[in-house]
């Protein structure tokens, strides 16, 4: 049996980055069937009152998610996230998910684990504040 | 520029569900093409796509990533090939409640909220989501009056588990 996982406060996620534009942007497009033009047209980005077309919420979500699956290793799930989208993920940009660790509690089933999650840009505005809730199965604090 | 965009019947129109989806059966390949696309230019990890591979993990088979819609592109229901709008519907959710939308010009993802349930998604299942308006909000931006519609949507699979429940708030001005 392998030794349990420690996690403490503290800890911090490994960092998932991607270099993002309209390659990216345009396969989500595809699979979530969001083809919407400020996602896709500098002109209706700048129509929005934003500088250039822009990334989608759902797919910097669905970095945060990569981001924390990613930091488990399959030790455990996700039982909640959220966040909300502060600033635009502009074209040509690397949006990297940070989270460190916030709480770890025993929980009925395992290890309760808190994460305060962020996207941020290139230069380390904070696009989309967030946090995750995990279940860390065999962990000690 | 509008003081509220707020009315009386939205506001009687909150808890009201507006939209039932019932997905196709989710296939293999739709997990592979979308973690492709959200893991892209990095190869997804083995668990979404290769079978023999995922059979070694805990969940014994491949399932769908927490993010995954099973929704996109058509559901068995409503039956009918959704229009191709090429643009956001700016006032879906009034259109679907029958009542008036505000007069808006822009929507954006103002934020989301999912808590996940004790069951993942896995090919084969078919997958349920009720959506309902929470609450409408407005707040003053710097485009002006902006007005923050929270939703939530309740998924379950074909065995009535769910699967999960996720808020999402859209922000028109």
């Amino acid at each position: 049996m392998s030794n349990p996982r420690v996690v403490k406060v503290g800890d911090a996620l490994n960092g998932f980055s991607r270099h993002t534009d309209l390659d990216n942007w345009n396969r989500y497009a595809a699979v979530n069937d969001e083809f919407v033009p400020i996602h896709m047209d500098d002109q209706a980005g700048q129509d929005a009152g934003y500088p250039s077309a822009f990334g989608m919420g759902n797919l910097q979500w669905a970095y945060m998610h990569n981001a924390v699956r990613e930091w488990l290793a399959g030790d455990g799930e996700i039982k909640s996230l959220s966040c909300q989208f502060r600033a635009a993920n502009l074209r040509n940009t690397t949006v990297t998910v940070k989270g460190v660790v916030t709480d770890v509690a025993q929980a009925e089933d395992g290890t309760s684990v808190t994460i305060n999650l962020r996207t941020e840009n290139d230069t380390g505005e904070t696009l989309a504040p967030g946090a995750a809730v995990v279940l860390l199965y065999g962990v000690s604090s | 520029m509008n003081d509220t965009y707020l009315t009386d019947q939205m506001r009687g129109a909150v808890g009201r569900i507006y939209e039932r989806l019932v997905s196709y059966p989710i296939s293999v390949s739709d997990i592979r093409r979308w973690v492709i696309a959200t893991y892209f230019p990095v190869e997804p990890p083995r668990e979404f796509w290769d079978e023999e591979y995922a059979k070694q993990t805990r969940h014994g088979g491949i399932v769908a990533p927490h993010e995954f819609n099973p929704f996109a592109w058509i559901a068995q229901e409503p039956r009918r090939i959704p229009p191709r709008a090429d643009s956001a519907d700016i006032n879906g959710i009034e259109n679907a409640l029958g009542i008036a939308g505000p007069e808006v010009n822009h929507v954006l993802n103002g934020g989301m909220d999912a808590r996940y349930g004790a069951v993942r998604m896995r090919p084969g299942d078919v997958i349920t989501s009720e959506t309902a308006v929470e609450s409408y909000e407005e707040k003053k931006g710097r485009l002006g009056v902006m007005l923050m519609t929270r939703s939530v949507s309740t998924w379950t699979n074909q065995h009535g588990e769910v699967v999960k429940s996720a808020y999402q708030t859209l922000i028109r001005y």
